[in-house]
């Protein structure tokens, strides 16, 4: 595999509702932000443009295909779209450029969640015999999941709120996050359930945003003459929808993807990992096997902003920022999608 | 539709009313169901899967091999709703819950009606309250009980003994959509009785309704243009076939109209001519409806009718002069 390089990168805050910004006016600033950081002046620049979103957020049909006005594709420009997060946009991005077909790209996500209920909005990407008609949502599964691992003594209650608290400590660094704070453990336990057994602190917050990344070919950056950092590996697994034979307390999917992409070749100093709930941090740290030297999260992660459908490309972007800056050397970087970590993508990210 | 500020919010119920077909092996657990059985399906490791899957999900082979299993089992995890939403199947708090049941080897999803959180606990023992009327749906189980409570109610025979081959399956999801900032000015400015569009800083081209950006060049657009009320047929097509909640009757005309000097076209009706005489290139202006019906909708225009001005060659539409340009 080729060495792909990631150049810019760029996200909005998490808002919980971005009321009067239509999806243009949510992804252009962050484009604007990218094409800066690389030096370009529109998506004319770059070989390939891919985005992520979900029409069914915001309950506007081609929503996405609003979203392009934002490119400026006149004359047309390869474009292309996934209704998933914009980390599966990379990847179609990432093998493009392995193909050869592209030396550079454009990605980004954005989600408007706020216009709809967005965890029963959600109960509607599961089985649509079994599941969908009984409108069980994201967070009863998550929360069923947490009891499993609570039930075998895998994890405690205060395990979760430490997850939590740690995310609202780390999340007062980054500007832009939701929700931030310095309540520790045995201050977020003395919350009641929320659905039982989780707390409210304990599911991600719902938020309005989007980011935006280019990448390209190493020898592209070379002759844009601009930092970066470097895609080492990209994996993704997906586990069955038939939920009652999945082992909850583990993400097969994650470990499988974290095996093909070498997590282990080397000392991780980072790992960002969309963990919307807080045990599936756990859950996550342990199928990557990380060990207490990498930082977790120092973003706050997605318990501190959720921007669903650009969460997980912001992960990669958070670690290659990271890299970009000079901070770290080598990290990882997760994403996420459908019930109980169903569908996991694993990134290794290194300097040059 | 709601103003404050500059948000313009609007409530509205998405529909999607969708029929879906079974395939023979969902087909078979919902035709169970209906007759109050449960029926899981042997995996390729002698396993019974639980609701069926037509696929191993290990081997990938495809199953056909159904097999009995109770309607009563154990709680494997759950949660509990306190505050039931909208669209739940129970309107009191309730849990969620993965129910082993007796002859199967993986749990399923769904409901039980506990009462209170402190009845309940994983391990616990729980049957099938069955709707007083089965249709070949998973509601066809009105949530489960724990197994020592009474179950009273009359079950009525499956109306019907044939196979189910599909199934209504309606979604009606609810949003309050907002209008963007570029919309909302846009909106507000019809709701004084005025079209106006936004021009792009680099190409010039102006926007009605405007967007906030110039798809063509990817830029914002902030610049205000006020337009007037005349117009030019771009496109237009006859509609025969009657649109479910559509007051207007057919044959009426729907055309592109371009503003002049706007340069790209927006639908809206024609009227107060012969639909044999409209032709592209046609001068047209905007009929707006008596000022107190006015609201933050394109609808404040009834209609566009003709005038009397010669037509705009074919090459000349979407290009009318405009002082500003
Ligand atoms: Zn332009």
């Amino acid at each position: 595999m080729r060495d792909v390089a990631i150049v810019a990168f760029a996200q909005s805050n998490c808002q919980r509702d971005a009321g009067a910004q239509n999806e243009v006016e949510l992804i252009m600033p962050v484009l604007t932000e990218v094409f800066k950081q690389t030096g370009i002046k529109s998506a004319q620049d770059v070989d390939f443009t891919c985005s992520g979103s979900c029409d069914y957020q915001q309950g506007a049909a081609f929503a996405f295909v609003a979203g392009v006005d934002a490119l400026g594709a006149v004359p047309p420009i390869k474009e292309s779209h996934v209704e998933m997060d914009a980390a599966w946009a990379l990847y179609e991005a990432w093998l493009k450029i392995q193909m050869g077909h592209a030396e550079s790209a454009l990605l980004y996500g954005f989600g408007k969640s706020s216009p709809g209920e967005l965890p029963i909005v959600l109960s509607q990407q599961l089985d649509p015999y079994y599941l969908a008609p009984l409108w069980v949502d994201t967070i009863a599964f998550a929360a069923m999941q947490a009891r499993t691992m609570l039930d075998s003594g895998e994890i405690t209650e205060a395990d979760m709120a430490e997850v939590v608290a740690r995310s609202r400590n780390n999340a007062l660094a980054n500007p832009h996050a939701q929700l931030k704070g310095d309540q520790t453990a045995a201050d977020l336990l003395k919350e009641a359930t929320y659905v039982s057994p989780l707390r409210l602190h304990d599911c991600c917050p719902i938020s309005d945003g989007a980011c935006a990344m280019i990448i390209c070919t190493i020898e592209k950056a070379e002759e844009w003459g601009k930092p970066y950092a470097i895609i080492k590996g990209i994996d993704h697994r997906i586990e069955t929808h038939h939920i009652g034979s999945r082992d909850l307390s583990r993400s097969v999917s994650t470990e499988i993807a974290g095996e093909a992409v070498g997590v282990k070749n080397g000392k991780v100093d980072v790992a960002e990992l969309y963990a919307p709930f807080s045990h599936q941090e756990i859950i996550l740290k342990k199928a990557l096997g990380l060990g207490d030297d990498t930082v977790i999260n120092p973003s706050g992660g997605v318990l501190a902003g959720n921007v669903m459908m650009a969460s997980g490309l912001s992960r990669i972007g958070e670690v290659a920022m990271r890299i970009i800056r000079g901070e770290i050397t080598r990290g990882v970087a997760h994403a996420t999608s459908g019930p109980c970590l169903q569908q996991n993508l694993v990134t290794v990210l290194e300097a040059k | 539709m709601s103003s404050s500020a500059e948000i313009l919010s609007q409530a509205f119920t998405l529909g999607y009313t969708y029929t879906r077909s079974t395939g023979p092996i969902v087909g078979q657990f919902l035709t169970s169901l209906r007759a109050r059985k449960m029926v899981g399906i042997k995996a390729s490791d002698g396993k019974v899967l639980m609701p069926p899957v037509e696929f191993d999900p290990v081997s990938a082979a495809a199953l056909s091999e159904f097999v009995d299993v109770a309607d009563c089992g154990v709680v494997k995890t759950w949660c509990w709703v306190k505050q039931p939403r909208k669209a739940h199947p129970s309107d009191k708090p309730f849990a969620w819950a993965m129910i082993l049941l007796d002859g199967a080897d993986t749990p399923m999803l769904h409901w039980i009606d506990a009462g209170d959180e402190a009845a309940m606990s994983t391990g616990m023992r729980v049957k099938v309250r069955w709707a007083e009327e089965t249709k070949g749906l998973m509601s066809d189980i009105n949530g489960f009980v724990p197994e020592a409570a009474a179950l009273l109610g009359e079950l009525k025979p499956a109306a019907s003994d044939e196979q189910i081959t599909g199934m209504e399956a309606p979604i009606y999801l609810t949003y309050n959509f907002t209008a963007g900032k570029a919309t909302a000015r846009y909106l507000q400015s019809m709701k004084k009785g005025k079209l106006v569009g936004q021009r792009c800083p680099n190409c010039r081209n102006v926007y009605i309704p405007p967007r906030g950006s110039c798809a063509a060049c990817g830029v914002p657009t902030e610049e205000e243009v006020t337009l007037g009320n005349k117009a030019t047929v771009e496109s237009f097509t006859i509609v025969y076939i009657p649109i479910p909640g559509n007051p207007i009757k057919p044959p009426y005309v729907i055309a592109n109209l371009v503003l002049d000097g706007a340069n790209l076209s927006f639908l809206h009706l024609l009227s107060e001519c012969k639909n044999e005489d409209v032709r592209i290139g046609m001068r047209v202006e905007a009929l707006w409806k008596p000022e107190e019906e006015w609201g933050y909708a394109m609808e404040n225009i009834q209609y566009f009718k003709p005038i009397d001005e010669p037509d705009v060659p074919v090459d000349q539409i979407g290009k009318l002069i405009d002082e500003g340009r």
